[in-house]
């Protein structure tokens, strides 16, 4: 589970604008849903605000006057209550009514955010995930999806609520009595001020309340990573006193933190009370002299009133609070979703084909047998290419910050079958080439054909479909073994699962698996040993069976005789497929049909094994450990 | 439970124990509020006393600047007693964990662990702080207004008894019911969130195989699922606000209906009904707030469960009580030893273990994943304790000496090291606190380590970030040995320490160690036949078995796995990394 990061204070640059877009977003789905809740706000409040007023008009119209008399006459009391029971009736039900409207606005907003949030990230170019920490891609979805449904389920409801409750009771206030409203308008201001000051303090506490707590959580997490470690080193004493300090400091400025923003409970109500009784006082005399109309009916009223409206006021600049940190979530959703997803302009596309007397025609069902279909922007013309798996690089600048050319005018060809491995030291450029051939990165200048078609022609998806590619780091899902091998071909039988398991090495180990293939695979394959995930992430690429195949050699993390069934694997499927390599072993160097020296992105050496040891220079090098000699 | 988290309050016993009761005397102080308004209706409006109307304003008054004091130094004790005990649980955890031994270690997780320590901290510090101000607060609130209603009229206020009973009740039954649903939806939730950080860190495998779409259709119909769940729990909760509406307007009816005769029939005076109206809204807002505290309550019993358990862990390793001091010298013997990670499994992971190592001998260790190489070198420096047989350093068993002295004799390069955030000199000083600069150059030309720390422009100034992120891992692993050397350990451990440094330089080291350090015992684990080749011995483990030992041209004719790694890594099966393959 991400912790919670501390944030800084959230600054917006433009919060209506923002506002008004998430607005925007929530109403285009819910519009009458939200204009339902904002009646039954307003309804549930007229009816409370209805009975408090009945409370002047039962003192003053029925008890007052009854008070006294022999034979009382209750039966227009009765009926009074009976139609404040109806008020109330009404009122109970709008608040029932938006409640439960609310949640299938908030839980539908929620999820719709979700699914566009996610939907959306799926179509964003691997830059985006290169730029951004994934922690902070994953804050998106955990917290700020948090902060924006207590927002819409509870801030901006409340927010309104607390509104209409203050102008409903302004006004009702008002008609009963002027100089009384004054007064406590008076007392509102000093709660105001008041708020407003000791908020300031308490906020700079938190400031540093954060900071503090953002080093105690960062020691923790350091030392608990190195904790094997720092047991190696007896530094445990070290390691308590570093940590008391920080945590001394935090307790310091939580305390004080804490403590300002729980004064504000007790010195809130208590300004509130001191309105009630200054209210109560200046009411009584104003009773006792009549003074302007002034009843005692009115005045329980009042007093009822005067305490209603002080806590709207002070839930207001709560709530505003709350809005402003869910806005902070908010912008970073929107940023999100503003994200320019990767662009696809290939209008190639990959077919099933059948050859009648030389001749390729496009055919809807699985024949094996695959081709471009390629129609002609000019003319509308058809045309089909055998897809075989040549791939050419004439001329190729690539980089990832297109001021910063990290491959130099890469040439390179491969003909349908052959196996070319790339070599060379870390950060020479092999991973970059294998990212271009499948467009994860476009680039800068130069052309890549496949089957002679520039690759910018054809579909990002059918390109990518015809190529398989078993990455360094085998990423495998939660799910059965059946499914994570079937990912590379969603409609494969069972029977082809195991077929591709068989042809990786795979199927052995997986019969030994307490579920078989139908054991569930946690946190990325962390129940299986490395050299076990990479066989089932070779069995993924065989059953989708590409013409071209893509493959990033693991280095030493696994003992050497895995290593081998795992070698055995990458071997069989290797075979008859054209083939990049990156290669870390020697046997793949050495069987290759061509071998790319890479040296800072550029090509600086190229052939097969005999005729670049025979050239005596980096390759050379790389393979004995001696120094070039040329 | 409670006993555990209750021991770590300590120093803040007495904030704990009057924040309460200054919360309190802020309820009698406001609960005094509207009888006291009542009196200024009764006694000075209705009987036209302006002078008592003053007198009881005065008092009232005074009853709020009281209530001021109070609630203010409540909020002081309990944010004291709250963080207070924050703190306390932070430190107590973070001391316990610093005694936990390996296997300690390995049964929670560095995540769960980092979890327990901050967010479950919080959790039940947030809770600790509302249970001392709201949970004796909110009921004494209540009854106070009871009392009050009933000192007033016992009649009437029999009415609010019932409300309070059944609304309890109907809350009681909403909020377990919703809790119910609530866990089983953010379990989902959790599971949700791991998918989106599966997908986020395998996104080239989705958009290499072109999954993209799936992958929505299938968050999607997990998202709806959560929907679906959320949405029941929601409508659970959602009877809350209209229930509670409709008891207070219930009981305002009531109240006023029946208040009404019994002020005409002379037995209740005007502001009485007032001030009961006013305790009516006081009762059941507390009772509200009291289910609150009830659900927070429960949503932190989890976190507490989760802090008792790194709380009571006790260390599988003490100290012995008269614990040995002084390591003869750097032997090593295995008799018999036996070991396994837990009790329960069936297949030990050393099994049977004899070994002799002579003080100042090189020996080589080399098997496949899972042939327990790290834990059999594990046990030297007791990170493990045997659980049959006894290993022996300097001729005695580990498990007398002082564990300090042993671990500081016995230097171990763990497989996966860490660095610490700090400068270079600081992060060797680990080794050893006091040694000169001089010395920290020494080991890490021995390490090989001086020569890329020259060419830092802060050279041993230089700052490593958290995890060591800003060096590569050969840089890492030749600083971490030369952290290992300035223990000037009588045995040096290296467990695949150099798997990243290239082999000449992994050479050059080994060289380094046979001239500068040729008394000290070095165990060298490895997966390359040539950082063990040279050593004066070999030891093959297979399966938690010694498959052979002996030299490299012994092991060659006798040893079959040891010939088929040599075979395989020397006749095209070998690494074809920067800076030379083997080339023997």
């Amino acid at each position: 589970m991400p912790r919670p990061a501390p944030r800084p204070k959230p600054k917006i640059d433009h919060p209506f604008r923002l506002f008004a877009r998430l607005m925007k977003f929530v109403l285009k789905r819910y519009g009458i849903a939200y204009l339902i809740v904002f009646i039954g706000i307003v309804g549930s409040v007229l009816a409370n605000t209805q009975g408090t007023m009945f409370m002047q008009t039962l003192i003053d119209d029925y008890i007052t006057p009854m008070i006294g008399k022999k034979n009382p006459d209750f039966t227009p009391l009765l009926y009074a209550i009976a139609r404040v029971a109806g008020f109330y009736g009404l009122g109970v039900l709008s608040t029932f009514l938006y409640n439960k409207v609310l949640i299938y606005i908030s839980q539908g907003t929620i999820r719709d955010m979700r699914d566009n949030l996610f939907s959306h990230m799926q179509d964003l170019p691997i830059r985006y995930f290169d730029t951004h920490s994934h922690g902070d891609i994953m804050s998106v979805y955990t917290n700020d999806i948090d902060t924006l449904r207590q927002m819409i389920s509870q801030s901006i409801p409340q927010l309104v609520n607390s509104a209409v409750t203050i102008i409903n009771v302004l006004i009702f206030m008002i008609i009963l009595n002027i100089p009384l409203t004054i007064l406590t308008l008076i007392m509102v201001g000093i709660t105001t001020l008041v708020t407003k000051k000791f908020a300031g303090f308490s906020s700079r506490y938190f400031l540093s309340q954060q900071k503090d707590l953002g080093r105690v959580n960062g020691f923790i997490e350091e030392m608990l990573s190195g904790q094997k470690v720092v047991k190696v080193f007896t530094h445990e004493k070290e390691n308590i006193e570093a940590f008391n300090e920080l945590n001394d400091r935090l307790f310091d400025s939580a305390y004080h933190a804490n403590c300002y923003a729980n004064y504000l409970g007790p010195v809130n109500a208590q300004i509130g009370n001191l309105s009630y009784v200054l209210c109560a006082m200046a009411g009584g005399l104003l009773a006792l002299t009549g003074f302007g109309g002034f009843t005692l009916g009115k005045l329980a009223s009042f007093l009822t009133f005067n305490k209603s409206f002080n806590m709207p006021i002070s839930q207001v600049s709560m709530q505003l609070n709350s809005i402003i940190m869910a806005l902070a979530g908010c912008e970073r959703i929107f940023a999100l979703l503003d994200e320019e997803p990767e662009a696809d302009n290939g209008y190639v596309t990959l077919v099933n084909a059948k050859e009648e007397n030389g001749v390729l025609t496009e055919t809807p069902e699985r024949t094996g047998l695959w081709a471009w279909k390629h129609v002609h922007q000019a003319d509308k013309s058809v045309d089909y290419v055998r897809l075989t798996g040549d791939v050419v690089f004439d001329d190729v600048d690539f980089g990832y910050d297109p001021d910063k050319i990290v491959l130099h005018n890469v040439d390179l060809y491969a003909t349908p079958g052959q196996k070319i491995a790339f070599v060379g030291s870390t950060g020479a450029g092999k991973t970059t080439i294998t990212n271009l051939i499948n467009r994860f990165y476009d680039i800068q200048d130069g052309k890549i054909r496949y089957d002679g078609i520039n690759i910018n022609k054809i579909k990002k998806a059918d390109l990518r479909h015809s190529l398989g590619i078993v990455l360094q780091d085998t990423h495998l899902f939660t799910a059965t073994v059946m499914d994570n091998i079937r990912y590379g071909k969603l409609d494969a039988s069972d029977e082809e699962v195991y077929a591709a398991a068989r042809l990786a090495n795979a199927d052995g180990f997986i019969r030994q698996l307490p579920n078989g293939y139908q054991t569930i695979l946690t946190r990325d394959g962390g129940n299986l040993s490395q050299g076990q995930r990479q066989l089932i992430a070779i069995a993924r690429a065989a059953i989708a069976d590409p013409p071209v195949l893509i493959l990033d050699e693991a280095t030493s993390s696994i003992d050497t005789r895995t290593e081998r069934i795992v070698q055995n694997g990458m071997d069989k499927l290797m075979a008859g497929r054209t083939t990049f390599v990156i290669a870390h072993r020697l046997s793949t160097v050495r069987n290759s049909d061509c071998i790319i020296v890479l040296e800072q992105g550029r090509v600086i050496e190229r052939g097969n094994h005999d005729h670049l040891i025979s050239l005596k220079g980096r390759y050379y090098q790389l393979y004995t450990g001696n120094p070039a000699q040329t | 439970m409670l006993k555990t988290l209750g021991a770590q309050i300590k120093e803040y016993k007495t904030a704990s124990i009057l924040t309460p009761i200054f919360m309190l005397m802020e309820v009698a102080m406001e609960t005094l509020i509207p009888l006291l308004m009542a009196s200024i209706i009764d006694d000075g409006v209705n009987k036209g006393d302006t002078a008592h109307i003053y007198i009881v304003g005065g008092w009232m008054i005074v009853a709020a600047i009281l209530s001021l004091t109070a609630g203010c130094l409540g909020a002081n004790f309990g944010a004291k007693a709250a963080m207070g005990l924050g703190k306390n649980l932070r430190k107590g955890m973070f001391e316990n964990i610093q005694n936990y031994s390996f296997a300690n270690i390995d049964k929670f997780s560095t995540a769960g662990l980092v979890t327990r320590m901050t967010t479950d901290v919080t959790n039940i510090q947030n809770a600790y702080q509302m249970i001392l101000r709201m949970c004796m607060r909110a009921p004494a609130s209540l009854i106070c207004a009871m009392v009050m209603s009933f000192f007033i009229s016992a009649r009437l206020a029999s009415i609010y008894l019932i409300a309070v009973i059944l609304l309890g009740g109907c809350l009681f039954f909403i909020v377990r019911r919703a809790m119910n649903y609530f866990q089983q939806a953010f379990v989902k939730y959790d599971d949700l969130n791991e998918s989106v950080q599966e997908n986020v860190s395998a996104i080239r495998v989705v958009k290499a195989y072109v999954r993209g779409d799936y992958e929505k259709t299938r968050f999607k119909k997990a998202s709806q699922n959560i929907y679906n769940m959320l949405f029941r729990a929601e409508n659970v909760v959602v009877w809350n606000a209209p229930l509670m509406q409709f008891t207070v307007y219930t009981c305002i009816l009531l109240i006023s209906w029946l208040g009404a005769k019994m002020i005409v029939g002379s037995s209740l005076e005007t502001g009485d009904l007032m001030a009961l109206l006013t305790y009516c809204m006081n009762i059941l807002m507390n009772l509200m707030m009291l289910s609150m505290v009830f659900v927070m309550i429960s949503m932190s019993i989890a976190s507490g469960k989760r802090i008792c358990e790194v709380l009571n862990e006790e260390s599988t390793l003490k100290n012995p009580p008269q614990p040995d001091y002084e390591i003869a010298d750097g032997s090593i013997r295995f008799d018999h030893v036996t070991f396994r990670y837990s009790a329960s499994s069936e297949n030990p992971v050393l099994d049977d273990i004899c070994l002799s190592i002579a003080s100042g001998e090189t020996v080589g260790i080399i098997g496949g994943t899972g042939s327990s190489k790290s834990t059999l070198v594990n046990l030297i420096s007791r990170l493990y304790d045997a659980d049959e047989g006894t290993v022996y350093v300097g001729g005695k068993d580990v498990r007398t000496y002082d564990l300090d002295t042993l671990r500081n004799q016995v230097s171990v390069v763990l497989q996966n090291n860490v660095l610490f955030s700090g400068t270079i000199l600081e992060n060797l000083r680990w080794g050893d606190a006091n040694a000169t600069e001089e010395e920290c150059i020494e080991a890490c030309r021995l390490a090989c380590a001086d020569e890329f720390i020259q060419g830092f422009p802060k050279k041993y100034e230089t700052y490593i970030e958290q995890g060591g992120t800003n060096v590569s891992g050969g840089q890492k692993q030749r600083l971490c040995i030369a952290r290992a050397l300035l223990k000037k350990p009588k045995i040096l451990i290296l467990d695949d320490s150099t798997s990243a440094v290239d082999t000449a330089t992994d050479a050059k080291i080994r060289k380094a160690f046979r001239e500068a350090i040729p008394g000290t015992t070095k165990l060298i684990i490895a997966q390359r036949i040539s950082s063990v080749m040279d050593a004066d011995h070999i030891l093959v483990m297979h399966d938690g078995k010694i498959n052979g030992y002996g030299r490299h041209n012994e092991l060659l004719i006798t040893n079959e796995i040891y010939r088929d790694v040599f075979e395989s890594q020397t006749q095209g099966g070998g690494d074809f990394d920067e800076g030379g393959a083997v080339h023997a």
